[in-house]
């Protein structure tokens, strides 16, 4: 019986070892600032996971009430310093396999079907706000401006100053609660929430829904995403 | 010496039934990765930490207090909480469905699930552990009080689970968010459940310290000394 013991113990210890070993393995390398490849592979896994399993454009967020609206705090700056920026605003669009831009207007945005959404707008932090946004859907915006684009992976969006900038995979940009907004609960947009136009989609969190975008770019490389070189999910799908 | 040897054997298989293999190590995988997706959930939650024990404006405790996090030094770590834990998150869920899918297939529910007098019988079971005179009530492999708890632990970490979905993939699977009171309160019962294996983890670990090496032991060998030493004074 005391063999038997032992033998556990050692069973048990060597699991610990060897659950050691694991843990190590996965929390092994990586940028300063970002999370180590191993995690990141898992990630990419739960992404396949989420893509593949999950998500349809047919799933629709839930949507709220106009009582239910509350009262959404600004919540990152970045990429929003220069407020003379909005004066001549335009909008530097690249459709898919182009090599130059062609430029918009908001008045050229407001032309598209209108679409109004009061969702629950979810920040990565952990809270979210019931919030109403209006705008056009980013697959009318994409039908219309750039056909052809919905072949790509994905779509890159950046501040004018480009110092904020996401990419989305392009199943998450064409689900049709995706919207460029420019009004936001009722209102215009305000600069600190992103006039004169900004990102809001439901199927991601926040860090996801760039404020004042001054360009827009279909590829299927994988564009650089702000908050994805930090550490967090590229994916961020909800 | 034939009847000895087999004696032996019987007493042996006899003392090896306290816990199964299985059980042991399912068991002992949960420990450490519940423990890791309760230290990555703390990272997760610092960035929001709305919960409290109090009403309207009085606050009696606040999870958590700032000195908590310092000591701890879970803060500015959210990226990295929540990679952890959507990958752990993996084996959690599926050594947990194991586990029941094991139970139930094996019979061993019987000895787990409580039954109509476990209730009453936790009562004394719970006076007994805490030094009242109370003689312990008759019981299997796990006694009222036992069964009880380990039922509970288990249907909470299937909650936690669904809970967990819910606030992981809340348009995706926006039903299941809605039958559990909607994004918000996923998150709050998320976070009780937790709340509720740390303080099962405190009475746990003073119930094994008290009941004794050979106890514990039986949860890593899978016998139990304490009652061949029973067995044989019979």
């Amino acid at each position: 019986m005391a063999r038997r013991t032992r033998r556990s113990f050692i069973v048990l210890g060597a699991g610990a070892a060897a659950g050691i070993a694991a843990w190590t393995l996965l929390n092994v390398g990586g940028e300063e600032g970002d999370i180590p490849p191993g995690l990141r592979r898992i990630l990419g896994f739960n992404e396949g996971v989420a893509r593949n399993v999950l998500f349809s454009n047919k799933h629709l967020a839930k949507t709220y009430p106009p009582s239910a609206i509350g009262n959404i705090k600004v919540n990152g700056e970045i990429g929003m310093d220069d407020d003379s920026e909005l004066a001549d605003w335009k909008l530097a669009l690249t459709p898919y396999q182009s090599k130059s831009a062609t430029t918009l207007t908001i008045a050229d945005l407001r032309a598209l079907p209108r679409h109004e959404e009061i969702i629950d707008f979810k920040c990565v932090e952990g809270w979210s706000t019931v919030t109403q946004f209006a705008g056009a859907r980013l697959s009318d915006f994409t039908a219309r401006f750039a056909p052809g684009s919905e072949k790509a992976q994905c779509v890159g969006m950046k501040t004018p100053d480009e110092e904020y900038y996401v990419s989305i995979d392009m199943p998450s940009a064409l689900h049709p609660q995706t919207l460029l907004a420019w009004e936001m609960n009722g209102q215009p947009l305000t600069p600190k929430h992103g006039a004169p136009l900004r990102l809001v989609t439901p199927v991601k969190y926040g860090i996801k829904n760039i404020k004042r975008i001054g360009s827009i770019e279909f590829t299927d490389s994988r564009p650089d995403d702000y908050w994805a070189e930090r550490g967090y999910d590229w994916y961020a799908g909800l | 010496m034939f009847i000895l040897f087999r004696e032996i054997i019987q007493a042996v298989r006899f003392l090896e039934e306290k816990h199964k293999l299985a059980t042991r190590w399912f068991h002992w995988i949960n420990f450490p990765i519940l423990s890791l997706m309760m230290i990555s959930g703390m990272l997760i939650y610092w960035a929001y930490d709305p919960y409290r024990i109090g009403l309207g404006d009085i606050t009696l405790f606040h999870f958590f207090p700032d000195r908590f996090y310092k000591l701890t030094g879970v803060e500015h770590k959210l990226a990295y909480g929540m990679a952890i834990h959507f990958c752990l998150a993996w084996i959690f869920a599926i050594n947990g469905i194991a586990y029941v899918i094991y139970t139930v297939v094996s019979g061993e529910w019987r000895e787990l699930v409580p039954e109509a007098r476990s209730f009453r019988e936790a009562i004394d079971v719970a006076k007994h552990d805490m030094g009242f005179k109370v003689p312990l009530p008759p019981q299997g492999r796990y006694n009222a009080a036992q069964r009880i708890t380990y039922t509970a632990i288990v249907m909470m970490g299937g909650m936690s689970l669904l809970t967990g979905l819910a606030i992981y993939k809340p348009a995706q699977l926006s039903c299941l968010t809605a039958i559990l009171g909607g994004y918000e309160w996923a998150r709050w019962e998320h976070f009780w459940l937790t709340m509720g294996y740390a303080g099962f983890f405190v009475i746990h670990i003073a119930q094994v310290i008290r009941a004794g090496w050979p106890n514990f032991r039986s949860m890593v060998a899978g016998y139990d000394l304490k009652e061949a030493d029973a067995a044989s004074g019979d």
